[in-house]
């Protein structure tokens, strides 16, 4: 695999980090990443990141939570092992269906919450045995750090990232995932 | 400063009018109603019947076509139903008995539909006192740019409780079976519970509630006004406010539920239900959010509410999407355990409004659940003005029909229909809550600028 040159600026305030993300932006820069001890209010809308869509895929999930309970249902009181529910053996999942809504409702939770939290640390490439990205351990600590990747314009760079704030400034050689 | 302006004055004062005279025609018409005319109008209907079984009245029509998800329940509950019947001695359907009772049931049409829209404009206002005491408990720091909004709302619970406790005395056994003595003296349950049940404890008890909301709610304004004058430093009549709603809170929620067994579960004395007190307030409570929202969204567009912003009402829809959800859950709860345990006394509740009262019945899920939940569930569509008006009109609408779901099945049977008396009574309260809303919001500037919490409600942004 390649490497790659990345510049790495190191921040201890999240206001003069937010200062600085604009700036950089301004400069029309790519920030690779940035890596903060605790979530940034706005940080994602000043660096130009797209809305999330997990709403999207949470609606989705619900979704097949309500049809595996549906179908599951069907199958094992239904069709299986026909089931005299509540005195009424109608033998029909539509007209046993209020004694099923609450397992469609546990099941439409339960496909929602669980699969969002794995599509969240799959989509933010954090799956198990997988060895820490974190460039820096003072990031999970009281320190910002920046990455900008490097197309030959390691001097001007240097010299806007010191301006905007920041407290120290590298360049990496960066081995590709 | 709101100035009422002559237009909605107009508007709500001829909607008034119209509602009177609509409401007083059908009175008149059916009031002169006799016995004969009724067979003649039976006559009618069974030759109908027998002509095309298909081209049945609307009900008749719902039941066949849309129920038949329900068709096996209705049946497995109908045998214990027709049981429960003949305990009450009505095995003698003779003819000139069964015309009697349907002439009962469309004299109580009038008094009923009246009784339905009057409790429906009451609970929007008492729904948001509640809203209001709650705002105060919790000290919210989002909501006091909206409290002129709830203040003029709230002013409507004491004239609005009055007319409700006053139609529910005047139409009598009308509306309540129990207010009857001929029926109570046939009627052992009835007389079991007669200690609770008559009518000078039901207006003493109706009069303790209303005079305690309506103390509040002259209070917490009075306060709320004062505050404005005072000092900055001066936060004495902010604590009072504080203090005097989460007193108002407990005495509510006590007070709200003994109301619903009253004013509405009562008209089916047999039946009861131990979260009915919680389900009357689910409804009361998303329609006077739907109000608070649809009130502020309107003065917005006339630019006198400037210091609203989006995050406000985007909070606010946030509550109608909530308590939505919040009331199917009631809704859903108190219906399946019914449905499960299948217990004839309780169960024709369900059974009478599956069978005569279809279409509102299950067409009222879909308002206020369905709609509402896909509507309002994408963040975006929630700070959008008139899309929260179109779900905030499907949901009023919605939990109307969930009052008259409520009455009517317990007053006119089967002789249901949404015409005249019923819209009648819906414009005239609709005209005198109109009016007396808008008036009370001339009355103080629309920003509680003393409030302490004003500058971060202001700046609130989500």
């Amino acid at each position: 695999m390649g490497s790659s040159k990345v510049i790495h600026a190191l921040y201890t305030d999240d206001d003069v980090l937010l200062a600085a993300v604009k700036t950089v932006k301004n400069e029309k820069h790519h920030i690779e990443e940035i890596f903060t001890p605790f979530p940034v209010h706005g940080l994602d809308k000043a660096m130009g990141l797209e809305p999330t869509r997990i709403a999207i895929a949470a609606f989705m999930y619900g979704c097949v939570g309500l049809i595996v309970a549906t179908v599951m249902m069907n199958y094992i009181m239904i069709e299986d092992w026909p089931q005299n529910i509540g005195g009424k053996p109608s033998f029909s999942y539509i007209e046993n269906m209020p004694a099923f809504v609450p397992i469609m409702f546990e099941l439409t939770v339960f496909f929602a919450a669980h699969l969002m939290v794995i599509t969240f640390y799959l989509r933010s490439r954090m799956w198990p045995f997988k060895n820490a990205e974190n460039p820096d351990p003072r990031t999970t600590d009281d320190h910002f750090l920046m990455e900008i990747p490097v197309h030959d314009n390691e001097k001007e760079l240097k010299a806007l990232l010191t301006k905007s704030g920041a407290v120290e400034v590298h360049i990496v050689d960066k081995q590709a995932h | 400063m709101y100035t009422f302006s002559k237009r909605l004055k107009i508007v709500s004062i001829s909607l008034f009018v119209l509602g009177v005279i609509g409401w007083g025609t059908s009175y008149v018409a059916t009031h002169g109603l006799t016995l004969d005319d009724v067979k003649v109008l039976l006559a009618e209907e069974n030759s109908h019947h027998g002509a095309a079984a298909s081209h049945g009245e609307e009900t008749h029509h719902d039941v066949q076509t849309d129920a038949e998800a329900h068709a096996a329940m209705i049946q497995s509950t109908h045998e214990s139903e027709s049981h429960a019947e003949e305990a009450h001695g009505t095995e003698a359907h003779s003819d000139d008995a069964h015309a009697e009772h349907v002439l009962h049931q469309m004299h109580n049409r009038p008094y009923a539909a009246l009784y339905v829209a009057a409790f429906f404009f009451f609970m929007i206002s008492l729904g948001v006192l509640a809203f209001y005491g709650i705002q105060y408990a919790a000290q919210a720091g989002w909501s006091p740019v909206l409290f002129r909004v709830m203040e003029a709302i709230t002013y409507y619970v004491l004239p609005g409780g009055l007319i409700v406790l006053g139609i529910a005395l005047w139409a009598g056994d009308h509306i309540f079976i129990w207010m009857d003595p001929e029926v109570v003296a046939h009627d052992e349950l009835i007389q079991g519970k007669a200690g609770w049940l008559n009518k000078t404890w039901f207006a003493i008890r109706g009069l303790i509630f209303i005079t305690g909301w309506s103390l509040y709610r002259y209070f917490s304004r009075k306060f709320s006004l004062a505050q404005d004058l005072a000092d900055v430093n001066d936060n004495s009549n902010f604590k009072k406010n504080f203090r005097i709603s989460a007193a108002f809170l407990v005495f509510y929620i006590y007070t709200e539920s003994i109301m619903s067994w009253d004013w509405i579960m009562s008209v089916d004395p047999h039946w009861f239900s131990t979260l009915f007190g919680w389900y009357v307030f689910a409804s009361m409570f998303v329609s006077g959010i739907t109000v608070i929202a649809l009130i502020t969204i309107y003065l917005k567009s006339k630019g006198l509410m400037e210091f609203v912003n989006d995050s406000h009402l985007h909070d606010l829809a946030k509550f109608m999407f909530a308590i939505s959800v919040f009331w199917t859950y009631l809704w859903f709860s108190q219906f399946m355990l019914i449905w499960y345990a299948n217990i004839p006394e309780e169960v024709t509740y369900f059974v009478t409004r599956i069978e005569d009262y279809n279409l509102p019945f299950f067409g009222m899920l879909i308002l206020n659940f369905i709609f509402p939940f896909l509507v309002l569930m994408n963040s975006d569509y929630k700070r959008v003005p008139w899309f929260i008006v179109m779900a905030g009109i499907i949901i009023l609408f919605g939990h109307y029909i969930d009052v008259f779901n409520m009455i009517m099945p317990a007053t006119v049977g089967d002789r249901w229909f949404i015409g005249v008396p019923e819209i009648s009574a819906v414009l005239l309260f609709l005209g005198l809550f109109l009016f007396i809303v808008f008036y009370a919001l001339s009355k103080a500037p629309l920003l509680a600028k003393g409030n302490p919490f004003i500058k971060e409600s202001e700046h609130f942004h989500y």
